[in-house]
């Protein structure tokens, strides 16, 4: 049973707050223009499963907003935000990383979520279940994943 | 409208796959003989936004979506009006009447009042849309059980009633004694809910024509409904549809029937007025 054990407690850990050595939702500092400096983790992100999480609806669903060539093997891109070919040579690491977490910081009343934000919502809802569910709520994209999908975005260079 | 042509301009020249996400400007004519008005000037009090045209859901959907629509025998909507038909006649509650018994056949009396719910009822001292109206006398006039309010019951019953108006333009007052509520359903509208934090204009207002994923994003109109969905393969109310783009948005959603969906009808409604009563419409 000791493996059953450990993973429930891992799960009870990320639920309660950021785990050990990430910076919390609530703990993130913003430069003036939205870009967020410190990683999240503390280590370099893995740009595969970045670009898993960016095609998973599931998951990140970026392409419901974003065409990437890079991840055309995924179908149906959005046309909502702009394409993201080149986002590596237009942004530095750490303003991808603030458009990750909350993106309203870069760009005012955008309409891209925030991946990494717990509150401070209108009518907080339970995942897609329709009922409500009480804030903190868990961030859409986890400390890791953020920093993989930075990995995966820094990747992406036209030049 | 500037910058979206602009941006569709652009979007073409660079990704000729999208150009086709546009709506188009096809006309609907249903059984050879009814012209609707699918596009129309935005009416007046549309004017603090840079929609100019209304447009009915119909553009935005496939030929083959489109040609379900352009004839009755193909319209899987037209059942249910039938089905709606027989409720119509059917004697139920204790008063042993039916819709019938008041109103005579609905070509003879419904005729028209689809275009202009929801609207004021003086009597209830409040804003009634077409369900709570159903309801109403089902209650106070038959004695009977009310229908649940996006029940495929009410969906039949709402399907016969729309479609002795198909053709007409959209005429809902939004002045008033409603004046209130539709101001209240205009916020409803650029409210920003759910962990999304997304409203009815950021998709319906700001995107439609874009893609989102696989959808082809329209301006969320509802003169088409009841609608028949292809996805469901059944008919959909509108209190069904709001809720379920309310939770899509990640939020806690209203209830159908509630006061905060009556006002949003009320408004969504009102940023159709010019455009046909389409329903029973399809979709996908
Ligand atoms: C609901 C729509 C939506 C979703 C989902 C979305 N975005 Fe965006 N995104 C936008 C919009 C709109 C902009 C443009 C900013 C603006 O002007 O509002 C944008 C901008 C960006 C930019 C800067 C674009 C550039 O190159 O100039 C990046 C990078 C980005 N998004 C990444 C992502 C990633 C990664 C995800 C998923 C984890 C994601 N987006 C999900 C709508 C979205
Ligand atoms: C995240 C995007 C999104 C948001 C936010 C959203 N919708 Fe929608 N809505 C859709 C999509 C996608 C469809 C299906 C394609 C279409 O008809 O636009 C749709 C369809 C509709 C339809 C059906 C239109 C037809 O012709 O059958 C209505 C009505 C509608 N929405 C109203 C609303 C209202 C009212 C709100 C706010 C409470 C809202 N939507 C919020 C994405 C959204």
């Amino acid at each position: 049973m000791k493996p059953l054990i450990t993973t429930a407690l891992a799960v009870l850990a990320t639920s309660a707050a950021a785990t050990a050595g990430e910076v919390a939702p609530k703990d993130v500092t913003f430069g003036e223009y939205g870009a967020v400096e410190q990683s999240l983790t503390g280590k370099p992100g893995d740009p595969e499963n970045g670009a898993l999480v960016m095609k998973t609806k599931s998951v990140g669903n970026c392409i419901s907003c974003h065409e990437v060539s890079a991840l055309k093997d995924a179908p149906f891109h959005g046309e909502i935000g702009p394409i993201l070919d080149g986002a590596g040579d237009r942004w530095s690491e750490a303003q991808l990383r603030g458009l990750l977490v909350n993106a309203k910081k870069t760009f005012p009343g955008t309409m891209m979520p925030a991946y990494y934000k717990v509150d401070g919502y209108v009518r907080p809802g339970d995942a897609f279940t329709g009922k409500a569910a009480e804030e903190p709520l868990p961030p859409l994209l986890t400390a890791q994943q953020v920093e993989d999908v930075v990995a995966f975005l820094s990747t992406q260079k036209e030049q | 409208m500037k910058t979206r042509t602009l941006t569709a301009v652009a979007a073409m020249l660079l990704a000729p796959g999208f150009a086709m996400a546009d709506p188009d400007d096809d006309t609907l004519v249903v059984n050879g003989e009814i012209e609707m008005v699918t596009k129309t000037e935005a009416p007046d009090h549309m004017s603090d936004t840079y929609v100019d045209t209304i447009m009915s859901g119909w553009h935005f959907r496939s030929d083959e979506t489109q040609s379900l629509q352009m004839d009755d025998f193909d319209n899987s909507g037209m059942v249910f009006v039938d089905i709606g038909r027989d409720q119509w006649n059917t004697a139920e509650g204790g008063e042993g009447k039916s819709c019938a018994s008041c109103h005579g056949t609905p070509e003879e009396s419904m005729e028209g009042v689809r275009a202009t719910y929801p609207k004021w009822d003086a009597e209830a001292d409040e804003v009634q849309t077409l369900a709570m109206q159903v309801n109403d006398c089902r209650k106070s006039r038959m004695d009977a059980e009310p229908y649940g309010y996006t029940s495929g019951e009410m969906a039949n019953i709402e399907a016969l009633i729309a479609v002795q108006s198909r053709g007409m333009p959209v005429n809902v007052a939004i002045d008033g004694p409603v004046s209130e509520t539709w101001e209240r359903g205009k916020e409803l509208y650029y409210t920003r809910t759910g962990q999304l934090e997304l409203s009815c204009a950021n998709c319906h207002e700001d995107n439609y024509g874009n893609m989102i994923r696989a959808d082809h994003l329209s301006q969320g109109q509802i003169n088409g409904f009841p609608v028949y969905r292809l996805k469901n393969a059944k008919l959909n109310t509108v209190h069904a549809r709001f809720k379920g783009c309310v939770r899509d948005t990640r939020a806690e959603t209203y209830k159908p029937g509630s006061p905060e969906f009556v006002a949003l009808e009320l408004y969504v409604a009102s940023r159709g007025n010019g455009l046909s009563v389409e329903g029973p419409s399809v979709r996908n």
